[in-house]
């Protein structure tokens, strides 16, 4: 599989390492460093070696400031992210897998029209879709509730296309053909025939699903009036604005310094985190499907 | 919607006329979808169109709105603003992605696979987590990169910040979370190419610049068509990094330095929906109009010929 590989020169070996070291170290050191952040005091931070060792006694101090924020409005932070991601990613998978195998592989009046909508949709901006979304939900009295968030965020055009090239390129439609000879029903047809072949795309949508909503910001931010409803991400935008480092005036009653806000950053993408270490290769064997056509 | 089935099927895809005649299943498996793209997509549009287009009475007014908030003092920078930041983030990002897969690409393949991993992995502190890691990391006070910043003659927060370094400053943020994801998808239309045509080259005598320009980048233009869509699409709607940039700015960042930021401002502080939704409309426009030369110009959605 290898292509065999020419001698190279000393000096392209060298820039190779040069550009490759630099980009490297351009990547990880903010990570290294946010790591390193959350073991020191505030104190610590600006006088010692940027990439020395606090003691992990600190990580506890700084979670007890951090917890003690409006009263553990962390957890109740991430509680928020967690539901508005999952619930977005139930509808999103339930709604999207089914209309991608039907664009491919069935035939119906206005099949052409949806996807071309579809690809439309896909491509427009979705923040600044986030004002006019925040009105038409204000004129249904949804806004300020969870559904505000949960269903945008659900409404996955991406997700559609993505299943829908994956379908077309890679289930014949003999094979549903022959299914439905033996006797399947349409929905047998999809369930047990389609679903099993579609696993690495299902997984792919999930995981663009999962982390672009994880990360939203500006649409909670807009739909939801009270603390206690928003979303880590909006609950980090809170905690900077309430810390003494960046405002003086109102930030006196608490400790919400610089180890603070890298753990709470940290414990923000820890789910994220996890979902890209365990996907990476699928991601990647997925994005290969997506990428050959013949 | 009058196209029927059969015509359809026999007429366009002669090659893939095999698609099973299920009309009614066909609608029962879109109906969710359909849902979801009524309610939060087409609508929502709609009522953004009808809005910019009408006052706050319900009265329609043309095109009053835009030009009201063209005339705005803001309107100029922040649509400025942007559009400096475009060029540095766009140049940037189609230069550098598209050098460091090629570079990353066709070398030693597992230290690529794990280059490729820690370059992709920032992607995981997209959104405010970055703005807020950049903002305590570009503190020279408490920078590892301190040296560097002091070197620019920048001894504080306020001086890294300064409203003319905000388009590079978040080139870089965008830059950190972003390229590795595109790395990796780039990577994978370079794997794509056969073998064969790179060796044939290399037989021939092309040298691996020639053979980076002549081949790999032509037959990998889709992908980074695709990579400047979306590219453009994000950097138009800045939000959250110049709304935590300027929250940290002791007021020297105006909290209506972006599009989406103003247009924020005039539906939240203001309660000027009308003018909101067309500064929202001018953001779809101009998105929409981006997206729709590329497409056109690299045939991105052709898949028949593709």
């Amino acid at each position: 599989m290898r292509r065999t590989r020419r001698p190279r020169s000393l000096a392209a070996r060298l820039t190779w390492l040069i550009v490759m070291g630099l980009f490297t170290l351009f990547f990880c050191v903010p990570v290294a460093w946010l790591l390193l952040a959350t073991t020191k005091t505030d104190s610590q931070i600006v006088r010692d070696n940027p990439f020395s060792f606090g003691s992990l006694g600190k990580v506890a101090d700084a979670w007890h400031h951090l917890y003690a924020f409006q009263d553990g409005a962390i957890l109740t932070w991430l509680q928020n992210s967690a539901l508005y991601t999952f619930g977005a990613l139930a509808i999103t998978l339930v709604t999207s897998v089914p209309a991608g195998y039907a664009l491919a592989l069935t035939q119906f009046i206005g099949r052409r029209m949806l996807l071309t909508i579809t690809m439309l949709v896909m491509l427009m901006p979705t923040a600044a879709m986030v004002l006019p979304l925040y009105l038409g939900m204000n004129a249904v009295h949804l806004d300020g509730t969870i559904w505000s968030v949960i269903l945008p965020f659900s409404f996955f055009p991406f997700g559609v296309y993505l299943t829908y090239i994956y379908f077309s390129s890679n289930v014949p439609s003999d094979l549903l053909s022959a299914a439905r000879i033996d006797g399947c029903s349409e929905w047998q047809v999809f369930r047990l025939i389609a679903m099993p072949l579609a696993k690495p795309v299902i997984a792919l949508v999930g995981f663009f699903n999962f982390v672009g909503n994880w990360n939203n910001f500006f649409l909670p931010f807009v739909m939801l009036p009270d603390s206690s409803q928003y979303p880590a991400q909006v609950g980090l935008n809170n905690l900077l604005a309430a810390s003494p480092l960046f405002n003086t005036s109102s930030g006196t009653g608490n400790q919400i310094m610089r180890p603070e806000l890298a753990l709470a950053t940290l414990v923000t993408i820890v789910p994220v985190l996890i979902v890209f270490l365990f996907s990476q290769r699928a991601l990647v064997a997925g994005m290969l499907a997506g990428a050959t056509k013949e | 919607m009058t196209t029927h089935p059969a015509t359809e099927r026999s007429g366009r895809r002669g090659g893939r006329s095999a698609r099973n005649p299920v009309g009614r299943a066909g609608y029962a498996f879109v109906s969710g979808y359909v849902l979801l793209l009524l309610a939060f997509g087409v609508l929502p549009t709609g009522y953004a169109v009808w809005l910019a287009l009408s006052n706050s009475r319900n009265q329609l007014v043309g095109i009053g709105n835009f030009t009201r908030t063209f005339a705005d003092y803001r309107f100029g920078p922040a649509f400025l603003h942007i559009g400096l930041y475009l060029v540095v983030w766009l140049a940037s990002l189609m230069i550098l992605v598209v050098l460091l897969s090629l570079m990353l690409h066709g070398r030693m393949r597992r230290t690529s696979t794990s280059l490729r991993f820690l370059f992709y992995l920032p992607g995981a502190l997209a959104g405010v987590a970055s703005v807020l890691l950049f903002l305590i990391l570009l503190d020279p006070a408490a920078s590892p990169v301190g040296w560097l910043l002091k070197s620019f003659g920048w001894d504080s927060l306020a001086q890294v910040n300064a409203p003319g370094h905000l388009p590079a400053l978040f080139t870089v943020i965008a830059f950190w979370t972003g390229a590795g994801g595109w790395i990796v998808v780039m990577y994978g239309a370079l794997n794509s190419i056969p073998d064969e045509i790179l060796e044939a080259a290399r037989i021939d005598g092309a040298s691996t610049l020639q053979i980076a320009l002549r081949i790999q980048i032509p037959m990998i233009t889709k992908w980074i068509a695709y990579m400047l869509i979306l590219a453009f699409a994000a950097g138009t709607q800045l939000f959250v990094e110049p709304q935590l940039v300027s929250l940290a700015s002791w007021g020297m960042i105006p909290d209506s330095w972006s599009p989406n930021q103003l247009s924020y401002q005039y539906a939240f502080q203001a309660g000027d929906f009308n003018g909101a939704a067309a500064l929202s409309v001018d953001l779809l426009i101009l998105g929409l109009a981006c997206a729709v030369l590329v497409v056109f110009r690299t045939g991105l959605f052709d898949r028949d010929t593709g």
